[in-house]
C-alpha cells in the first residue's frame, strides 16, 4: 500500500533489543496494591467501597462520574485496607486519592457476564461494556475508550486505525503483545469495528518490528483488517502522525480525528476490549516493559494495576548499577520519577532505570537559530520562536505561534545542538496558561456571587423599608381611628 | 445669494436634527470606559486598593487618579489587561502574583459569631449563630475581610495546598550568557 509523506520526526536510538526478545512473564501477585482513583483523562472516579470490606477481582471499587471519566476495578481479591492519599506516579511527587487493597492470595474473579457471541451485540451494548470495564487508551493518553466509541459512532467514522507504532525507545510491550496475542488483538479490533461501523480497518506497525508484523498479518489473514508496515520514526505512534501516514489526511488544529472520520485505538486497547466484551473482564492489569541500562534483567511483565514500581524492578533482578534517572513511560515523553514507591496505573507502558551514559545532561547554551527544531517538529511549529517568547514571559505570544498544538513529543529538544530544554519551556507555558484560565473562571464565578450578594442585600433592604412603611401606615391609621373615637 | 443662504440654512437644520436625534438614540449613561474597566477587575469588592469597591477603582482608573497596578488580588494579569485597555505602559515588574491563599477556619477557635459570614463579599462562608463556620474553597477570593473581623483569630488566610491537578513544570532557569 502506498504510504503518505510525513512531516518532521527524529530517529533516536531504539534500545528495544534490551527487552524485545523477552517473553511476557506474569508478575507474582503482590501483597498490597495501590489503586489510584484517577488513572484517566477527565473526572476522578467516585469510590464505592469502605475500609475493611472484602472485594473480588474485577469488582467495581470506584464508579465513573461525569461524561468523561472511567470506572476503576479491584485488580485482585482481598480486603480494602485504606482509602486515602498515596504517592502518585507523577514528577511532582504529590499524592493522589488511592484505594489500598491487601490481597488474600486467592485472586478470585467476580462472576462475569459472558455473551454467547460478542459479534451479535449491538454497537451501543459493546460501547457500554467497554465503559463498564473501565477501559482507557493504553497508548498513554488514557482517554476513556467508551467515550471515543460513542463519539465515533455519532460522527459516522469510516476508518478505524489501530496504532501499533510504539515509537518510544526502550518500550516493547505492544511489540510483545502483538507477537504473542495477535489473534486476540485482531478479535478486539473487529469488535471495535463492529461498535463504530467503520468500513476500512488498518493496523499500522513500525517496520522495525518484523516479528510483530508477521504475527499480526498471519492473524488478520482472511479478515477485513489490513496490517500495514509504516516507517520506523519517532513520533510514529502519535495518532495524528499515524493517520497522516495511512490516509494522507491531516486532523485540523483543535480538532479530533473523528472530525475527518477516523478513529484511532492502540493495540493494547484492542486487546483489553476483547477481554471486556468476550469475557466481561474489566481492565485490571496491563503489560509493562521494565528496561534501561541499569536493570539487571529487562523484560515485559503482565502486572496488576496498583503494583509498586519498586516490585517490578525487584522482580527483574534489581539494579545492576546505580540508576541515574528513573522514568515512567518512554524516554522521550515519559515522566521522571523521584521515588519508586509509586503504583503502576492503566497508562503505564514502561518503567525505565537509565544509567548516566544513557541520559544527556549537557548545559544549555544560547540558541544559534539553526532551525533544526523546525525541521524536526512533526506538527510544523517554530519551537525556537515559541521558546523565545516564553523565556521573555510572553506566553500569549507563544500561543499565537501555535503553542496549543504542541504535543510535547520532545523532537525539538532531542535535536537541539544547544541542548535548550524546549519542551520544558512549552510544558511550563501550558501549565501557566491553564492556571490563568482556571483563575479567570474562578474570577467570573466569584464576580457573579458578589453581584448576587449585592442584589440580595438591596432586596432585603427594600423589603425592610416596605414593611416599615406598611407598619407606619397601619399605626397612623390606628392613631387616626383612636383620635376619631375620642372626639 | 438668497438660494445659497436658504440651502445652507436648510442643510444646517437637517444636520442639526440628525445630531439631535442621534444624541438621544445613542445616549450613553455614565462613562462607558468605567463599565469596561469594572469588567476587567475581579469584582469581589474587597477594597484592598483603597477605593470603595471595584466600580470605585474603575472610576479612579478612568480619571487617571490610580495606577493600573492597584489591584492586589488581580496580580499581573489584571494589571496588564487594564494597561491594554487604557493604552498606557504598565510597569508590572513590581507586581508580584500573590501566592494563592484561601481562608480557613480553625474549628477549635470558632465561636460561631457570624461576623465573617456577614462581611464575606462572595458568600463563601457557611455558618449560623453558635455553629462552627466553614469556607467554600471555590468561592473564596482571599480578600481577607473575614480575617479582619474575626474576634478569636479562628479564620485566617492560608496558602492553597498544591494539588496534582494544579501542578505544572517550573520555568526553565535562564542560561547565563557565555559571550566571553
Amino acid at each position: 500500500m502506498k504510504l503518505f509523506k510525513l512531516r518532521g520526526g527524529v530517529h533516536p536510538q531504539g534500545w528495544k533489543e534490551l527487552a524485545s526478545e523477552r517473553e511476557i512473564r506474569i508478575l507474582p501477585l503482590p501483597e498490597r496494591l495501590f489503586v489510584p482513583l484517577q488513572q484517566h483523562v477527565g473526572a476522578p472516579a467516585q469510590p464505592l467501597v469502605r475500609v475493611g470490606e472484602h472485594v473480588l477481582k474485577g469488582q467495581l471499587i470506584a464508579a465513573s462520574q461525569g461524561f468523561i471519566s472511567a470506572a476503576v476495578h479491584s485488580p485482585t481479591s482481598g480486603r480494602i485496607s485504606a482509602i486515602g492519599d498515596y504517592a502518585a506516579a507523577h514528577p511532582s511527587g504529590l499524592t493522589a486519592p488511592t484505594v489500598t487493597i491487601a490481597s488474600d492470595g486467592d485472586d478470585r474473579w467476580l462472576d462475569t457476564d459472558v455473551p454467547a457471541d460478542p459479534f451479535l451485540l449491538t454497537p451501543e451494548d459493546i460501547a457500554a461494556r467497554v465503559g463498564k470495564a473501565g477501559i482507557v487508551g493504553l497508548g498513554g493518553a488514557t482517554f476513556p475508550s467508551a467515550v471515543k466509541l460513542n463519539l465515533s459512532r455519532k460522527n459516522n467514522v469510516h476508518t478505524l486505525i489501530i496504532n501499533g507504532g510504539e515509537c518510544e525507545p526502550y518500550i516493547t510491550c505492544d511489540d510483545r503483545l502483538m507477537r504473542e496475542h495477535a489473534s486476540n488483538i485482531i478479535e478486539g479490533v473487529r469488535l471495535i469495528r463492529h461498535a463504530v461501523g467503520a468500513v476500512n480497518v488498518m493496523v499500522g506497525i513500525e517496520e522495525n518490528k518484523p516479528a510483530a508484523l508477521f504475527a499480526m498479518q498471519t492473524a488478520a489473514a482472511g479478515t477485513e483488517v489490513k496490517v500495514i508496515a509504516v516507517p520506523a520514526m519517532y513520533p510514529m505512534g502519535w495518532d495524528k502522525q499515524m493517520i497522516r501516514a495511512l490516509t494522507g489526511r491531516e486532523v485540523p488544529a483543535d480538532g479530533r480525528s473523528a472530525d475527518i472520520g477516523v478513529l484511532v485505538h492502540n493495540v493494547a486497547t484492542a486487546f483489553a476490549v476483547r477481554d471486556a466484551v468476550r469475557f466481561g473482564r474489566p481492565l485490571v492489569s496491563r503489560l509493562v516493559t521494565v528496561s534501561g541500562g541499569a536493570v539487571a534483567e529487562p523484560g515485559n511483565l503482565m502486572v496488576p494495576v496498583g503494583t509498586l514500581v519498586e516490585t517490578l524492578f525487584g522482580y527483574c533482578g534489581g539494579f545492576s548499577s546505580k540508576p541515574a534517572r528513573l522514568v515512567l513511560g518512554g524516554p522521550m515523553m515519559g515522566m521522571e520519577l523521584s521515588t519508586i514507591n509509586v503504583p503502576v496505573v492503566k497508562g503505564t507502558s514502561g518503567v525505565l532505570a537509565l544509567t548516566k551514559g544513557e541520559i544527556g545532561r549537557e548545559q544549555a547554551s544560547p540558541c544559534i537559530r539553526c532551525s533544526s527544531c523546525i525541521r524536526a517538529c512533526p506538527v510544523g511549529l517554530l519551537p525556537l520562536q515559541m521558546a523565545a517568547h516564553i523565556r521573555a514571559g510572553d506566553s500569549a505570544g507563544a500561543v499565537s505561534q501555535g503553542l496549543k498544538d504542541c504535543i510535547a513529543c520532545g523532537c525539538c529538544s532531542f535535536v537541539c545542538p544547544s541542548h535548550i530544554p524546549l519542551v520544558h519551556y512549552f510544558n511550563f507555558a501550558k501549565g501557566e496558561l491553564m492556571e490563568q484560565e482556571r483563575g479567570k473562571l474562578k474570577q467570573e464565578a466569584t464576580k457573579k456571587l458578589a453581584d448576587e450578594r449585592i442584589a440580595r442585600i438591596q432586596r432585603i433592604e427594600q423589603e425592610r423599608q416596605a414593611a416599615a412603611a406598611k407598619r407606619k401606615a397601619a399605626r397612623e391609621a390606628r392613631e387616626l381611628a383612636a383620635k376619631a373615637g375620642t372626639v | 445669494m438668497i438660494t445659497a443662504i436658504a440651502s445652507l440654512t436648510i442643510l444646517g437644520a437637517i444636520l442639526g436634527l440628525i445630531l439631535g436625534v442621534a444624541a438621544r438614540v445613542f445616549r450613553v449613561e455614565g462613562n462607558a470606559l468605567v463599565a469596561e474597566l469594572t469588567d476587567i477587575l475581579p469584582g469581589s469588592q474587597c477594597g484592598q486598593c483603597g477605593f470603595p469597591g471595584c466600580s470605585g477603582a474603575a472610576q479612579a482608573l478612568a480619571e487617571g487618579h490610580a495606577p493600573v497596578t492597584l489591584c492586589p488580588p488581580g496580580g499581573r494579569a489584571v494589571a496588564l489587561a487594564l494597561a491594554a485597555k487604557l493604552g498606557v505602559e504598565a510597569d508590572v515588574s513590581g507586581v508580584q502574583d500573590a501566592r494563592p491563599m484561601i481562608a480557613e477556619v480553625r474549628e477549635e477557635l470558632c465561636i460561631g459569631c457570624t461576623r465573617c459570614f456577614k462581611v464575606c463579599p462572595t458568600d463563601a462562608i457557611m455558618g449560623a449563630a453558635q455553629q462552627i463556620h466553614s469556607v467554600f474553597r471555590e468561592a473564596c477570593t482571599a480578600c481577607g475581610k473575614c480575617e479582619a473581623v474575626c474576634p478569636t483569630e479562628s479564620i485566617t488566610l492560608q496558602p492553597v495546598q498544591l494539588t496534582l491537578h494544579a501542578w505544572y513544570w517550573h520555568k526553565p532557569v535562564t542560561q547565563t550568557t557565555i559571550a566571553a
